[in-house]
């Protein structure tokens, strides 16, 4: 085994029932399985067993990073593993900040944290030691920023560190609430949030300052120097100018940009939310993940005048990209920027995952206009484009005063279920999806991602090409090829852990080069067949923990508004679908039997 | 002579690749032998501090070493004599912008020589290298 790996394979374990932890070198995994993705599943598995409640001490939650974290550009994401409290099957989350590189000089791989607390607590990681603290003091309070700020001021090692923490929906279970990590990026979608919540977990702090000797200095500059120059080249450029706000005005023209409840793909005030005018008039600076020469992340400065007092300023900062701007503002019918900026700042202090709470919301606010549900319900008008009041029900989907409010907690399909409206409830798989009406393939690859993520296999862009090129739609078999292939290669991007913005520039060829600069003996073809492997490890301990995508509930809404590629038919998905689930089951039977599957599956090795 | 001077910390995105370019002139990756420090002004949304020697000509740090292991650079700023330091830390406590760093593994100080690898690295033009006379 090469040296690095040692470097990387430190696994700490985090006990919330006896407040206890212990490391454990697990070389196997990280040997076997790169780091990442295909060690956290593993991992996963491992701890998990297959009826776990999502919101139980049962479940558990993996951190991991891989052999490029910290040390080539733009490798600069965690990848989170859980059962997500949505549906209740395992999925990933992954996040970028500070957090990646803080886990890596902590020296880490990997963060296994099981059971749950009595009380509320958080937890400090650093190079030498992990605390138990109390959070009694940080519990309930009305604001994840407030939250970040007091950490901040009590700990060491500004510059690098994570702060991960929840807010008030975490806590009261909001199935859709994320895991803010340094003030504007999250772990935002799958609800794991309210998996925090349910272990009274309020905060995780880890702080690294460790620097690891490199076993090939030469080789490792070389590649570096020609990763950064990739990654800051022409190939990233709009999303340093304009950030991933650089979409809303193409999908808006191409007729993809999910409005009102995804009613239609065009939308009247696009040019009022789009990333041009927030950078005219909003934009007050742009940020980067550790590692990343992009900066994407673009935080928009609002000023804003008490009501009781003349002249009496305060100036919020408040994150902005594409999936708020989508499911806050235009499918919410949101055109007044101010607005939807303030819109989105409550989404952010709450902790509640954008995309979740905005389909929500557009939901309840069709069904307000049919009057399936009243002011009673309510208790505020939701209106389109009516902000004020979307501001007001953000908060009462946290504190559920009624009934109403407590069902929308639990996401779009139970609402639906309970109050009717089921056919403009926009979920595949009890998931609300990301800002995306681009064709077949797309919806096809919310039905079977892994991550519920338009980032699963990226299949909004297969869309956009086939638009762009004029070329016909392909065959459903043809199609569930194309986004499984691509979801494969992505496991290796995830393996590493890349930001998926940098895929253009890790080509296999150069995932190939850094890892062999680092002294792995692994070459391309070998690289996507492990791809393959992990696609399929993840999604046999999804199947076998009871997913039946076959029943799955395809929204009319997607099949009704007409795409760019026109309308799509339901047949077409299912077959998607079907193709998926043989090729799934099929690895099943050939590892053992699904218990097995669940427990231990004894794969080909990969060396 | 050239100085190793921060142009306009307001540019700066927070990206720490100036930091891992200095540790990786040791042949080591990560944060624990840089040189250059970059941390939030009090929250990110406030922008960021770049933490580094500004060579100073009369340096503080050097004239807190007791074992003359900090010599006088020309241009201004200090080399560090490894060979003499006993690691005492009291040039970290001497330096009241805390560019004087700590390597926790070999026990020295770490302090920018002005070389300049970093500024190659940095996407935004937050640095640079400036002709001293």
């Amino acid at each position: 085994m090469n040296s690095w790996i040692k470097t990387l394979s430190r696994t700490l374990y985090l006990d919330l029932s006896r407040k206890q932890f212990w490391i454990e070198e697990r070389d196997d995994l990280f040997s076997k399985w790169l780091g990442g993705t295909g060690v956290a599943i593993q991992l996963y598995r491992e701890e998990s067993s297959r009826r776990a409640d999502p919101l139980g001490p049962e479940n558990v939650v993996v951190f991991a990073i891989g052999p490029l974290t910290g040390v080539f550009p733009m490798a600069s994401k965690v990848v989170s593993v859980f059962k997500s409290p949505l549906n209740g099957y395992v999925t990933e989350s992954h996040a970028g900040g500070r957090a990646a590189t803080a886990i890596r000089y902590a020296g880490y791989g990997a963060i296994v944290i099981k059971g749950s607390s009595d009380m509320p607590v958080y937890i400090v990681i650093d190079e030498e030691k992990v605390r138990f603290r109390d959070a009694g003091a940080l519990w309930g309070m009305r604001s994840s920023e407030t939250v970040g700020k007091v950490l901040r001021e009590a700990m060491p090692g500004a510059g690098y560190r994570t702060i991960m923490r929840i807010g008030r929906a975490g806590e009261k279970l909001v199935r859709f609430s994320n895991l803010t990590v340094e003030t504007y990026r999250h772990f935002g979608r799958m609800g794991l949030g309210a998996v925090f919540g349910s272990k009274k977990l309020k905060a995780l702090v880890i702080i690294g300052r460790k620097g690891f000797k490199l076993p090939n200095p030469r080789a490792y500059r070389e590649v570096y120097r020609e990763i950064y120059e990739l990654t800051k080249g022409p190939a990233t450029r709009k999303y340093h100018d304009l950030g991933t706000a650089a979409n809303i005005i193409p999908l808006d023209k191409l007729g993809a940009l999910p409005t009102r409840n995804f009613s239609s793909g065009r939308f009247d005030g696009a040019r009022e939310i789009s990333g041009e005018k927030l950078a005219e008039d909003n934009l007050s600076r742009r940020l980067a993940c550790t590692a990343c020469p992009v900066a994407c992340i673009h935080l928009a400065a609002i000023r804003e005048e008490y009501e009781d007092e003349k002249y009496f300023y305060k100036t919020e900062f408040v994150p902005y990209d594409h999936e708020p701007i989508y499911a806050l503002g235009s499918n919410l019918g949101i055109s007044d920027r101010y607005g939807l900026l303030k819109l989105i700042k409550v989404v952010e202090d709450e902790g509640l995952d954008s995309i979740s709470t905005g389909v929500v919301l557009s939901w309840a606010t069709e069904a307000f206009e049919r009057e399936l549900i009243s002011i009673k319900d309510t208790l505020v008008e939701l209106r389109w484009g009516n902000w004020r009041n979307y501001v007001k029900a953000v908060t009462y989907i946290v504190l559920q005063p009624n009934e109403f409010y407590a069902t929308l907690a639990l996401g779009v399909e139970e609402a639906a279920l309970k109050y009717g409206g089921v056919d403009f409830a926009l979920a595949f798989n009890r998931v609300e999806p990301a800002g995306y009406h681009t064709g077949p393939l797309y919806h096809s690859s919310l039905a079977i991602g892994f991550r519920h993520s338009h980032l699963d296999a990226g299949a909004y862009s297969i869309d956009q090409s086939l638009v762009a090129s004029g070329t016909p739609v392909p065959s459903p078999e043809e199609a569930a090829k194309m986004i499984i292939e691509e979801e494969s290669w992505r496991q290796i991007l995830n393996s590493m852990v890349v930001c998926l913005f940098a895929r253009g520039a890790y080509s296999k060829n150069i995932v190939e080069k850094a890892l062999k600069a680092l002294g792995y003996e692994i070459d391309e073809s070998r690289l996507v067949e492990l791809g393959k492997q992990i696609y399929l490890e993840k999604h046999a301990v999804k199947l076998s923990e009871g997913f039946e995508p076959e029943k799955m509930r395809i929204p009319k809404r997607v099949l009704e508004t007409p795409t760019p590629l026109g309308n799509i038919p339901e047949e077409y998905v299912r077959k998607v679908v079907r193709h998926y689930i043989k090729l799934v089951r099929e690895y099943i039977e050939k590892v053992g039997s699904s218990n097995e599957v669940f427990r231990e599956i004894d794969s080909t090795s990969a060396t | 002579m050239k100085r190793f001077v921060v142009v306009d910390s307001n540019r700066c995105v927070g990206c720490h690749l100036c930091v891992y370019a200095c540790t990786n002139r040791f042949g080591y990756v990560g944060v624990s032998k840089s040189a250059i420090h970059v941390r939030s002004a009090g929250g990110v949304e406030r922008g960021f501090a770049v933490i580094v020697c500004r060579a100073c000509r009369d340096p503080p740090c050097a004239r807190a070493c007791p074992v003359d292991a900090l010599a006088l650079r020309p241009g201004g700023g200090v080399i560090l004599n490894t060979s003499k330091c006993i690691g005492c830390g009291f040039c970290v406590n001497a330096c009241d912008i805390g560019a004087v760093m700590w390597d926790s593994e070999f026990m020295k100080p770490v302090i920018c020589t002005h070389c300049g690898y970093c500024v190659s690295f940095c996407p935004h033009g937050v640095i640079a290298l400036e002709e001293v006379t």
